[in-house]
């Protein structure tokens, strides 16, 4: 079988077929240098902060970026130290921006912990971006962000 | 010059043998089977690796906890599994002389329910029957799998074979299509895996559950919009003791982890 | 019924940081399932988990549709003296599920 025949593609034509998926590229690969740590508008979130702004900085937040299966994806969440006398870590809300039930979870620390650690597995109802908020004991409140891609299985289940 | 060309033309028919005789060499060698943690992401082999973070784990605790319950317990018979049952799960599927056909573990396990422990067979995907199975089979994890498919249950493991390379469903698609002809290719989001059923019992995380080798291949079955066979056919177990063949020498990992 | 497996580090001392890894044998329910007959299956997430170190809360949590099913927590708590670590939980379903470890705190 003879290769079909190819018409030579003008210049232009090129350009633009290199440009297409370099632009799409760009919007898919993460930008390493600014970390966007826009906090999603759900209603649940906003009116638990009521106001406040959280800072970013201290409370990371690591969930994979892309999740093998939306059912359960693992979270793993750390306060940095110190923890001066007075802003010790009381609790931590994890917010879904597309969940049916944005409030996933809401860890209380009666007695400060030695060590800031939670490691838990979500559900995630799509990619999303998944919100962290502690509230330290002088009220200030310290956020992270995390955006999971989550695709549907390759194969239907029905089983 | 019709010498140097001759010479040549030599030189030419001396590497095309080369080359087709290493070919024939790597298409007759069988490649090692290779589990479908190998095909797993990162998350995917963390949770199977640690036995607190793998959910299959709480099915096998059930499973042993079942295994000492009752006044005719399977403890009564087989005392510890982990002597007892050493070993065992890596050569099911296997001739039941008794049935006189094949039988996976599962059958097995309900056969003892019915005819020693005299009580009711668990329903096929039952938890009981789920946990039970899961902890037996990893009375043999690491051990490789070691079906015999010789003497009598040789008609039975052609007959899988069979199934395992005929088309089927709306899709028009046989098992070899995938996980021979396409393993460790992408389809969608995902890696296609050999389909080896080593790790089952398994916690999938499409089922928030474990789930059966049967239930796999029955969801496989879905997948390519083909009909599905109840839940303990004679051709899903069948199929069991092929792939089970198939993937002989592949250490048992129940319970596993997949997607 | 309900019941989970726990793992207390080992080897601590007073006044170290414990950590503790608990997994629930628990199917979460969001509510947003169907069954065969197409009911809607309803939710029943971990409304409250409780974990005591002798006689003191250290760690509360109400744990919603969003986290997976067999929920899984790892976690930290200081030392302070070897005990008991007790975990309860009560599901929406009301039914309550607990189980303990051993601390062991060298001096």
């Amino acid at each position: 079988m003879s290769p079909p025949s190819r018409r030579p593609w003008s210049l232009a034509r090129r350009r633009l077929l290199l440009t297409v998926p370099a632009l799409a590229a760009a919007r898919v690969l993460p930008a390493r240098a600014a970390v966007d740590e826009t906090i999603p508008g759900v209603r649940e979130l906003t009116e638990y902060l009521a106001g406040r702004t959280p800072r970013f900085g201290r409370l990371a937040l690591d969930l994979p970026r892309l999740a093998d299966n939306g059912n359960a994806v693992p979270l793993k969440l750390t306060l940095r130290g110190p923890f001066t006398a007075g802003a010790e870590l009381r609790s931590i809300r994890l917010y879904s921006e597309k969940n049916p039930v944005p409030l996933m979870a809401r860890f209380d620390f009666p007695v400060p912990p030695a060590r800031a650690e939670i490691d838990s597995r979500v559900r995630l109802a799509g990619t999303q971006r998944v919100t962290a908020i502690a509230e330290l004991a002088n009220g200030e409140l310290l956020a992270a962000v995390a955006d999971v891609a989550v695709t549907i299985s390759a194969c239907l289940d029905g089983s | 010059m019709i010498a140097a060309r001759a010479g040549s033309v030599r030189r030419a028919m001396a590497c095309a043998c080369i080359v087709v005789g290493a070919t024939v060499a790597v298409a007759t060698a069988r490649a090692e089977p290779r589990s479908g943690i190998d095909y797993a992401g990162a998350d995917v082999r963390a949770m199977q690796d640690d036995d607190l973070m793998n959910p299959g784990m709480l099915w096998v605790e059930r499973g042993a906890a079942l295994w000492s319950a009752g006044s005719t317990a399977c403890a009564g018979c087989h005392g510890d599994a982990a002597t007892s049952m050493k070993g065992v799960a890596a050569r099911y599927p296997a001739w039941d002389a008794k049935a006189a056909r094949v039988v996976d573990l599962e059958d097995r396990i309900d056969a003892c329910r019915v005819e020693r422990q005299r009580a009711a067979p668990f329903p096929r995907e039952s938890e009981d029957l789920l946990a039970l199975t899961a902890f037996v089979a990893t009375q043999s994890r690491g051990m490789p799998i070691a079906v015999d498919v010789d003497g009598p249950a040789h008609a039975a493991f052609e007959r899988g074979r069979a199934f395992y390379t005929e088309r089927r469903g709306q899709m028009n698609l046989a098992c070899t299509n995938c996980h021979v002809d396409n393993a460790g290719k992408r389809l969608y989001a995902e890696t296609i895996s050999e389909g080896q059923p080593n790790a089952y019992p398994a916690y999938r995380l499409e089922w928030q559950s474990v789930g059966s080798l049967q239930r796999r291949l029955r969801a496989c079955l879905y997948g390519v919009r083909a009909a599905m066979p109840p839940a303990g056919a004679p051709e899903l177990t069948e199929l069991e003791l092929y792939l089970a063949a198939r993937a002989r020498g592949l250490p048992v990992e129940t319970p596993g982890v997949r997607r | 019924m309900a019941f989970a497996r726990i793992q207390v580090a080992p080897g601590v001392k007073r006044g170290d940081a414990v950590e503790v890894r608990i997994s629930i044998r628990h199917p979460m329910e969001t509510g947003f399932r169907v069954d065969d007959g197409g009911r809607t299956i309803a939710r029943n997430t971990i409304k409250e988990f409780v974990c005591r170190y002798g006689a003191v809360e250290v760690l509360r949590a109400s744990l919603g549709s969003g986290i997976a099913a067999n929920p899984y927590l790892r976690f930290y708590i200081t030392a302070v003296e070897s005990g008991e670590l007790v975990f309860e939980w009560i599901d929406d379903a009301g039914e309550r599920g607990d189980t303990k470890a051993p601390i062991v705190v060298a001096a």
